[in-house]
């Protein structure tokens, strides 16, 4: 008995496999105008409309169930998509900071050639830290005492004059900025050619104060101040004539001509300077005289 | 199982109607990009629950009916599907495993079966596709989807082929319990 059914358990397991085999044989032997493949057809022709009417009638569950698998996948792209955005959020900060610094290079360069500053040895360098503090203004660049930077030499932008080195090592100095409380320079107006002193504004911030100027009415709004340069052979001073320092913002009249108060904006954006040239050379134009 | 013309309809019905759900519910429903399969899932179940020979014979239909609807070579899901009814039809006759969560397990190791088997017979018959990453990350993505569904699957296959099923003594004692009889420890 149990035999029996042990044999027929088997030839049945047999018969289907084999069933199979030959199933699948032929129809992979026979091509698609064959027996099988017309069979087939006529088998999908006649289950179609049963399909179909089951595919109308399960909507609603493949809706219900597609919800759920949406709501997975969406969930899935959603932080594949926000990846992506911070991906490309920061190639386009990369990009931006890449062309920011091309354009201060450019403004450099331009400087250098046609500004007249190659004469004063600039060397490139670039900012990698800013001052936190307000008061304390100050950065650092890459270039230090290794590629011939030394303290007091003057920083310039391709906009103007940004500062001096306060301090330098080996690989990097730090340079104080021209609105630093400690920062004075000589200066010079473009039009009424009126000589001055350029000072930090005291309590304004970022704001630059032309002081001791002898004819101070003379002088006018939006006229550009360079730095003087060396006026006299006793005292040299560390900057170079010709940089421009800033524009003259507003003059505020007091009572009389001694209390006028001249304002000038600096010419460089000093909140964001990455590329800087530190001019190892100041006095070269001296020298050559 | 014991083979009347009502438990044949019976399967027949339960292959067409899943097969149905298979081809227009399930297979439309992606979980990680990869839908579910029922139909090895049904083929365990069938070969669980009523034996070898009944689990192959309803393989071998319910591959011919979806390779029939999908319009596919005929014979390939056959051929894997009565594998693994019959496989899952032998653990019970060999082993009659009493666990509850039995049926996932065999449900999992026949979906893997049915896609490893499905894949081979694909590249047998000259299918140009690489054994890459992608195809083993479905496969295993379809064993775990599939392992979920074991159960219902099997509930409703078990609950649908009931009337036919012997009595199994273990459901009797069951019984007995809940319908107020005496368990043997309380006898003595």
């Amino acid at each position: 008995m149990h035999d029996r059914a042990v044999r027929r358990r088997r030839a049945v397991l047999l018969v289907l496999v084999t069933a199979s085999l030959i199933l699948l044989t032929a129809y992979f032997g026979e091509t698609s105008d064959g027996r099988l493949h017309s069979a087939q057809r006529g088998a999908l022709g006649a289950l179609s409309p049963i399909q179909e009417g089951a595919s109308r009638v399960l909507k609603p569950f493949r809706d219900l169930f597609g919800w759920f698998g949406d709501t997975i996948d969406a969930k899935d792209e959603r932080d594949r998509a926000i990846k992506q955005r911070d991906d490309y959020y920061s190639q386009l900060v990369d990009a931006k900071n890449r062309l920011r610094e091309a354009e201060q290079k450019a403004g450099l360069n331009d400087r250098d050639t046609t500004g007249g500053m190659a004469q004063f040895g600039p060397v490139d360098a670039r900012v990698y830290m800013h001052s936190p503090s307000s008061w304390y203004q100050n950065l650092t660049i890459n270039k230090g005492t290794d590629d011939g930077v030394r303290t007091g030499d003057p920083v310039i932008n391709g906009a103007g004059l940004v500062g001096k080195v306060e301090t330098a090592t080996g690989g990097s100095a730090v340079v104080t900025l021209i609105t630093n409380p400690e920062f004075a320079t000589g200066g010079i107006t473009s039009d009424s050619q009126e000589p001055g002193t350029v000072v930090p504004a005291v309590g304004a911030l970022g704001d630059l104060l032309f002081k001791f100027v002898d004819e101070a009415k003379r002088v006018r709004q939006r006229e550009i101040v360079y730095t003087a340069g060396t006026i006299s052979s006793r005292l040299e001073s560390r900057y170079p004539r010709g940089i421009p320092i800033g524009t003259i913002d507003r003059i505020d009249i007091g009572d009389g001509e001694l209390d006028r108060r001249i304002h000038i904006k600096p010419a460089a954006d000093l909140k964001r300077v990455d590329m800087v040239q530190v001019l190892t050379e100041p006095h070269a134009d001296l020298e050559g005289k | 199982m014991t083979i009347t013309s009502a438990s044949v309809i019976r399967l027949t019905l339960l292959g067409l109607l899943g097969g149905l759900v298979q081809l227009s519910v399930v297979s439309q429903v992606t979980v990680f990009g990869v839908p579910a399969d029922l139909s090895p899932l049904m083929a365990v179940a069938a070969g669980f629950i009523a034996g070898s020979m009944t689990g192959a014979v309803f393989g071998f239909c319910l591959g011919l009916f979806i390779d029939i609807s999908l319009y596919r070579t005929l014979g390939v899901s056959s051929l894997v599907f009565t594998a693994v009814g019959y496989g899952a039809g032998r653990i019970r006759e060999l082993r009659d495993p009493a666990h509850g969560l039995a049926p996932v397990a065999v449900g999992a190791a026949g979906t893997a079966v049915a896609a490893i088997g499905f894949t081979l017979l694909q590249f047998l018959l000259g299918v140009q596709a690489p054994v890459s990453l992608l195809l083993l990350r479905e496969i295993l993505l379809t064993v775990v989807l599939n392992t979920l569904l074991a159960l219902p699957v099997y509930a409703i296959m078990r609950r649908a082929l009931l009337p036919f099923l012997p009595e199994d003594p273990r459901r009797r004692r069951r019984r007995a319990y809940t319908t107020g009889g005496l368990s043997p420890i309380s006898r003595v």
